[in-house]
């Protein structure tokens, strides 16, 4: 049966439209990140081995550092002036970012190759299957990519943002004595990445997951010279290896049930599944659990905040744009089991709007400009399980292509911010914390350019119109607000409570979180750029904008954070193509929305645009709350800054989650681990009782035996005469 | 006459393992020891007389091995004796564990 499905699916694929065109070249767009991985890491290695003039060792100044910070982004690790490159910079400034931008071009190929051969001919995926990879009996995994409109949406994405900040890197890490080290990571990064987003069956996606984590790993420990940033990588590798149990778990079930692990085949044999079984509801929550790993949703969103200790590119293409979102795109992938399974929706919904509000009120209160977009990072990465959980997979991969660019922009913005504020302390020796907004502000006057783009992004999103933020959020809400009645989410029940009054509470969590974000994102403007300067008499003249090697990328980011709308304008703002998204994506996950849907009546026109202006109307009161409660010129720098009260304490201090997490969980299980399992299993059981025991046991047992070789004659002579008369008296008895 | 001999064998049979065991001399052990063997003799040249010569045959084997155990017995005991002036065996224990 299987083999059958197979066969025919071979069939489909020679006669695929797509098999003779750019699409043949699809193998060619992870391979050339992974050449460059390769390229950088020799350069690595050699210049490790033969110290050069450029010696990286000789420029290492970790003590010069000692007084940052913990946890902080060292922009440019620098000895004070005079700083020698690596001796391949040259080299790696041509290799890592050029792969990236080649892979690009052959992805806008491909794109193109797909726009070429018109809807109707995509309606199946493009499977390119290179090798069987583990075929086991039943198992049969094979080493296969596919192409469809979702993968290559991702695919454009992870290439296009990616060679951006490849290049934005170019002039961020320029004096790193780890520079192709950097690059080597990074081009690691994107190769699994693509991995993840082309893989044709979930093991294979389970492949570029933990590489994706690897990577990460690296890079957010990439001065481990500093303790604080190798217990941050250490810290999220460990919380995603949390989410990957419930990723392996759903394969596990999904291959037990269905028998197959692809997507086509999951995808058809999903068909027989009944509607909300336990079955298809355990798949979907434990692959969320994988994806609330990956993606920085409650409980495990702890990582992402600490996560910022890389280098600010690498927080911008990993923890904001790419790696964050792939849990999106799991559930988006797996739309054919999610909208079989209406309770595990409402459970993404929930997660999703607890965590963007969760997280945006965080964000309210934090002093370092990274963590404020690190919180803002795991609030929008709510709002995007609130779309694809409540079946609007176009709204979510909406958002996350939006998110990607706005975020991204931002990242790099304060990427630039933080490189001025380096050079500046650098210039002058001091020591104080180039990330905290209490030691900016009035940067405006400084770097104009970064000002101006940074507030574009700002506006994007809080969801002012038309910026691509506004779009992509409001649709997510919009869709939300549409399923509270009558759909399949709405229908189900969650600790007896009706999905209905679940998923209007998911709204106004999440509208609540749209204020905040307004909040937040301005707060964070109006103390860098705005208000009189804090950095320093000495600093001052040494504030200056960023080359254009790093400008450039952010004008790029923002031309997409005002155009990204273009790409799924709803009815309403019909100021291009409305929907392009909709329908680009309907072959993968039109089935799964119309599913979720069920008979949830469209809203009203009238109800839609007022709920349109109403988010508007929310994301202008958030400006207007926080240009007119926030005072900027009142702020002090960082070192005389007074301590928070109350609530705003509880805030500054994350909820204390970080620290209950410590107790309750961190705590038992290494007292655990120390007492029980090492003194008392390995130290007292195994070496103990196990290795020792028997060592005492075969001693003793040898003493017993050896305590008969008296070397006594009489003695032998007597055992011997007794063994000789029971043997005969044995005998002559029977 | 058969009952009589392997009576009288069974005796010095018993004689030699009693003296094997009690005695402490090893030259006198070494002499109960070939009292055994020769015990073992007379039940053969018995047995001969009512089965055929086969036993006689054996009888020769044994007083051959015998000669050469006596011979190269008797070294032992007196190369050990050379070594320790003693041939008690409570006092010769080297082969204990």
């Amino acid at each position: 049966m299987h083999s059958l499905l197979q066969a025919a699916a071979e069939t489909a694929q020679a006669t695929h439209p797509l098999s003779h065109t750019a699409a043949a070249w699809l193998w060619l767009v992870p391979l050339l990140p992974l050449l460059g991985f390769a390229i950088n890491a020799l350069l690595s290695i050699v210049a490790a081995y033969q110290p050069g003039p450029a010696d990286p060792s000789a420029a290492h100044g970790e003590e010069s550092h000692a007084g940052h910070g913990e946890g902080h982004d060292d922009a440019g690790k620098h000895e004070h002036h005079a700083v020698p490159r690596h001796r391949f910079a040259g080299l790696t400034s041509l290799v890592g970012p050029g792969v990236l931008i080649l892979a690009f071009f052959v992805a806008v190929a491909i794109f193109f190759a797909m726009r070429a051969a018109g809807g109707g001919a995509m309606e199946h995926p493009l499977v390119q299957r290179y090798f069987s990879w583990m075929p086991v009996g039943d198992l049969q995994i094979d080493a296969a990519f596919q192409l469809d409109q979702l993968s290559m949406l991702m695919v454009l994405i992870v290439t296009g943002v990616g060679a951006l900040i490849h290049v934005f890197s170019v002039g961020y890490m320029r004096d790193d004595p780890g520079y192709p080290r950097y690059f080597a990571y990074l081009n690691l990064f994107v190769f699994f990445m693509l991995l993840l987003v082309l893989g044709a069956n979930y093991p294979l996606v389970f492949v570029g997951w933990e590489g994706v984590s690897l990577c990460s790993y690296l890079l957010i420990g990439f001065w481990f010279s500093d303790k604080a940033n190798a217990d941050a990588g250490k810290k999220a590798f460990v919380v995603n290896r949390v989410g990957d149990f419930g990723f392996l778990v759903a394969m596990f079930l999904l291959f037990a049930n269905l028998g197959t692990l692809d997507f086509v085949g999951v995808g058809e044999a999903a068909k027989g599944l009944a509607v909300g079984g336990p079955v298809v509801t355990a798949i979907c929550l434990f692959l969320f659990l994988g994806c609330a790993g990956k993606s920085a949703q409650i409980p495990l969103y702890i990582w992402l905040p600490d996560a910022m200790a890389g280098p600010t590119p690498v927080s911008a293409l990993i923890h904001a744009a790419t790696m964050v979102t792939a849990g999106v795109y799991l559930i988006a992938r797996s739309a054919m089991l999610f909208s079989l399974a209406p309770v595990a929706e409402l459970v993404v919904v929930l997660i999703g709007a607890l965590t963007a509000i969760f997280a945006a009120s965080i964000g309210l209160k934090q002093w370092d400009i990274k963590k404020v977009l690190a919180y803002s990072t795991v609030s929008q990465l709510g709002y995007m399980f609130i779309g694809v959980g409540s079946g609007a997979y176009v709204a979510g991969m909406f958002h996350l292509a939006t998110h990607a660019f706005f975020k991204a922009l931002l990242f790099l913005g304060s990427g630039s911010v933080i490189y001025a504020m380096h050079a500046a302390y650098h210039h002058t020796g001091n020591h104080d914390d180039a990330q905290d907004m209490r030691n900016m502000g009035g940067l405006r006057k400084y770097m104009p350019t970064t000002f101006i783009l940074m507030w574009i992004a700002t506006l994007a999103i809080a969801g002012i119109p038309p910026l691509a933020g506004f779009f992509s959020k409001d649709e997510i809400l919009g869709s939300l607000f549409a399923r509270a009645q009558g759909s399949t989410i709405a229908q189900a029940h969650l600790f007896g409570i009706p999905g209905t009054a679940w998923l209007y509470v998911a709204w106004v969590l999440g509208l609540s979180a749209a204020l905040m974000t307004a909040v937040y994102m301005t707060r964070m403007m109006l103390y860098t750029f705005h208000g009189p300067n804090r950095t320093g008499e000495a600093e001052r003249p040494h504030l200056a904008e960023a080359p254009w090697v790093m400008t450039g990328p952010l004008v790029v980011l923002a031309v997409l954070t005002v155009a990204g709308g273009w790409l799924n304008l709803p009815e309403f703002a019909p100021l291009g193509p409305v929907g392009g998204l909709d329908r680009w994506l309907e072959p993968v996950v039109g089935d799964a929305t119309k599913r979720v849907i069920g008979g949830a009546p469209p809203v009203a026109p009238g109800l839609e645009l007022g709920l349109v202006a109403l988010a508007v109307l929310i994301a202008v009161v958030g400006i207007v709350i926080a240009v007119m409660r926030l005072k900027p010129a009142t702020l002090v720098p960082k070192s005389r800054s007074p301590q928070e009260e109350g609530f705003e304490k509880v805030l500054v201090n994350k909820y204390y989650v970080d620290e209950i997490y410590d107790t309750a969980i961190v705590k038992p299980v290494v007292g655990t681990s120390r007492g029980l399992l090492w003194r008392g299993v390995d130290a007292g059981l195994i070496d103990g009782l196990g290795v020792n025991g028997a060592g005492y046991l075969t001693r003793f047992v040898g003493w017993v035996g050896s305590q008969f070789q008296s070397g006594q004659l009489g003695t032998y002579a007597w055992v011997l005469a007794i063994g000789v008369l029971a043997v005969l008296g044995a005998v002559t008895a029977r | 006459m058969l009952a009589e001999a392997l009576f009288f064998s069974a005796v010095l049979f018993a004689i030699g393992v009693f003296g094997v065991l009690i005695r402490r001399n090893a030259i006198i052990v070494f002499m109960c020891v070939e009292l055994m063997l020769n015990a073992v003799n007379l039940s053969f040249v018995a047995f001969a007389q009512s089965y055929g010569a086969t036993g006689q045959v054996f009888v020769f084997f044994v007083m051959t091995v015998a000669a050469a155990e006596a011979a190269v017995g008797l070294a032992i005991i007196i190369a050990l004796f050379r070594h320790r002036p003693t041939v008690d065996l409570k006092n010769i224990n080297l082969l204990k564990g």
